[in-house]
């Protein structure tokens, strides 16, 4: 029982008005830009690390900063659900079911459901990962180099593979991101790579600037050069009908079954390195598609559509804290943020962290309680107010976002060397969304590129150079012949289809957006 | 005798109701044709002020009911709405312009402009504001 005292005293710091008001501050901030179509938790996360900079404890920081991701989820399902644009990748399911149930008169059904639904699947998840972690933590001490770069090759390459259309495009963003890590002084021999002599260069590209040059910068350029598009409308909201919060008796009866589900398929994929939300997602919703009892509805507004992925999405965050904290190794873009805010307050994500700052563990996981029930009380009631957000000129709202950005990066290095290099990352940014190649494996690929170098070379170290002795240690060959695997995995639907003798071409390759 | 073309910014809300309503009673008077302008600039991802397709032909089946010679324009994304109205009635040689106001509180206009005040200033011909 000695995470329910850890849990317990993680409570005890979370429930001080300090804390509280940084839990406010996230999922306010959290809701706000997952109501924003194109600006993500990532995003967010990293516009606010140059922030950070001045807290004394990590803490508020990661309180906010999970906050934020959570109520960028709940975010997401409202314009998902009333606009039919998803604010993130993670609510393109919702958006199928959830908009048609709008459209027919039950728009608050649908909140409704994917509220509740996010808050018992964040319960379930967060449960899990506050028994799950410290186990995890403690099998990873046994973990040696070889497992660590096995890990780091299977995060990538699943990541890889699963975000955006394109199998090719996906490997040359890793291999983009990979070289953009290297850049600088080699650690281990203090020699410059890629730094054309310029002494600028010598401590390499910081993650901040990185993560801002290529979201928020390139997707300002991208809304830029995209120009104006036609507006959407907002469904109006029914009058309320009755019901307990918002839901009917028949509603409540059908949207359980989905909420555990879809948390049920969440947490595991969270887990494992799959690329964050998008995948369990769908899974939530074909499975509610074809196996539940309102599949007749769907299509024509099922609230199982709604209630399923919603709870998925959220229970996978949970999930992705689980290798962000015991392995240091993050499996989405936004964990990917996270890993370089630990950087920044030096401290190493790994088995340590629950030795050395298990105050920190416990406070963030017990705010991801909190954060949650917060959530639930500001979501439904303030609606209006979130739809509001997306009168805003684009102009003002991208025009905000560069300052801030600008503002940032300053803060951080003070020169104007740093901000150009910035907004020549952001150029880049830019001309990979416009060519349809994904971030998240460029991000990842920066800031997990360095550490697999350092496992790689000390796994060789170790070996006396010998190369086999990724092969030789059953788990490590066990995790590299997944991720091969992994490479594979898009393909999947259309290898089925041929082994079953159908024509290849209608089978669609699995493909999920990134970003978040 | 060419007749007077009364120009009216509107739009799906209690204002441009109230605008149409003053128009078609001038339009009336004066025997005149009504243009109808619903513009949106589209710089934002929602604008519930552009009349969905439903709306539109209501608008227009209730201005033929009402026997009044009129044109109904929509125009998305190409310039802000005051300029939309302005532009309509300087390429017709509008008579009128007829448009429904509301009250603004100081900072909502600092932050968002008004509409109805740069038509009021910069039109050439009279403009008959209403407010709803």
């Amino acid at each position: 029982m000695s995470q329910f005292g850890d849990l317990m005293g993680g409570f005890a710091t979370v429930l001080s008005p300090e804390m509280l008001l940084f839990a406010v501050i996230g999922v306010t901030l959290g809701t706000l830009v997952g109501v924003l179509p194109g600006i993500g938790p990532a995003v967010t996360i990293a516009l606010l690390l140059p922030v950070t900079y001045g807290f004394e404890s990590p803490i508020p920081a990661f309180i906010m900063f999970a906050g934020i991701y959570y109520g960028a989820m709940y975010g997401g399902s409202t314009t998902s659900i009333l606009l039919n644009t998803p604010g993130e990748s993670a609510s393109v399911a919702t958006a199928i079911e959830g908009h048609e149930m709008a459209k027919r008169g039950h728009a608050r059904a649908a909140l409704a459901t994917a509220a509740i639904g996010s808050f018992v699947a964040a319960l379930i998840s967060t449960g899990l990962l506050a028994l799950v972690a410290e186990p995890v933590g403690r099998l990873a001490v046994s973990f040696r180099a070889t497992d660590y770069f096995a890990l780091m090759i299977l995060a990538l390459v699943t990541v890889t593979a699963l975000v955006g259309s394109s199998l090719v495009r996906g490997l040359i963003s890793l291999l983009l991101g990979v070289t953009i890590g290297f850049i600088g002084l080699d650690g281990i021999s203090g020699q410059p790579r890629l730094t054309f002599d310029s002494p600028v260069l010598f401590n390499g590209i910081d993650e901040v600037l990185l993560i801002i040059g290529l979201f928020a910068i390139g997707e300002t350029l991208y809304v830029l050069v995209k120009g104006r598009t036609r507006p959407g409308q907002v469904t109006p909201l029914e009058p309320v009908r009755g019901g307990f919060m918002w839901l009917s008796r028949d509603q409540w009866r059908r949207s359980w079954g989905p909420w555990i589900r879809g948390a049920g398929f969440g947490f595991p994929f969270g887990v494992l390195p799959s690329g964050g939300a998008e995948l369990p997602t769908f899974l939530s919703y074909s499975w509610e598609k074809n196996r539940s009892r309102g599949k007749q509805e769907f299509g024509k507004g099922a609230i199982e559509g709604v209630a399923g992925p919603e709870a998925a999405n959220n229970a996978s965050f949970s999930g992705v804290l689980v290798p962000l904290l015991t392995l240091g190794l993050p499996t989405s873009a936004t964990a990917a943020v996270m890993l370089a805010a630990f950087k920044i307050f030096n401290l190493q994500p790994g088995p340590q962290l629950f030795e050395e700052n298990s105050d920190l563990v416990w406070a963030l996981i017990a705010s991801l309680f909190v954060g949650n029930v917060m959530l639930l009380a500001l979501n439904l009631p303030l609606i209006r107010l979130w739809v509001k957000v997306l009168e805003i000129p684009r102009p003002v709202l991208y025009a905000g976002i560069l300052v801030f950005a600008t503002l940032g990066i300053y803060s951080v290095s003070g020169t104007v060397t740093d901000i150009l290099i910035a907004y020549g990352i952001g150029v880049l940014g830019f001309l990979m969304r416009q060519f349809d190649f994904p971030i998240a494996p460029t991000i990842l690929g920066a800031i997990l590129g360095p550490e697999l170098e350092n496992q790689f070379r000390r796994a060789l170290n170790v070996g006396n150079g010998d190369l086999t002795v990724f092969v030789t240690r059953p788990l490590s060959l066990a995790i590299l012949l997944l991720a091969a695997a992994a490479l594979l995995l898009p393909y999947a639907p259309r290898i089925v289809a041929r082994l079953r003798g159908k024509d290849p071409e209608e089978a669609k390759k699995l493909a999920f957006a990134d970003e978040d | 005798m060419d007749r007077d073309v009364i120009v009216v910014g509107w739009t799906p809300t209690p204002q441009g109701e109230a605008a149409v309503e003053a128009a078609v009673a001038e339009a009336g008077r004066r025997d005149g044709v009504l243009h109808v302008v619903n513009a949106s600039s589209g710089d934002s991802y929602v604008d519930n002020k552009i009349a969905s397709t439903e709306q539109l032909r209501a608008l227009r089946d209730r201005l033929s009911g009402q026997g009044v010679e009129h044109e109904v324009v929509q125009q998305v994304g190409r310039f802000e709405p005051a300029e939309e109205i302005l532009d309509a009635a300087d390429r017709l040689g509008a008579a009128l312009v007829v448009l429904g106001i509301r009250r603004r509180t100081p900072v909502g206009k600092l932050l968002m402009g008004s509409t109805a005040q740069r038509v009021l200033l910069q039109s050439a011909c009279p403009v008959l504001s209403v407010k709803a």
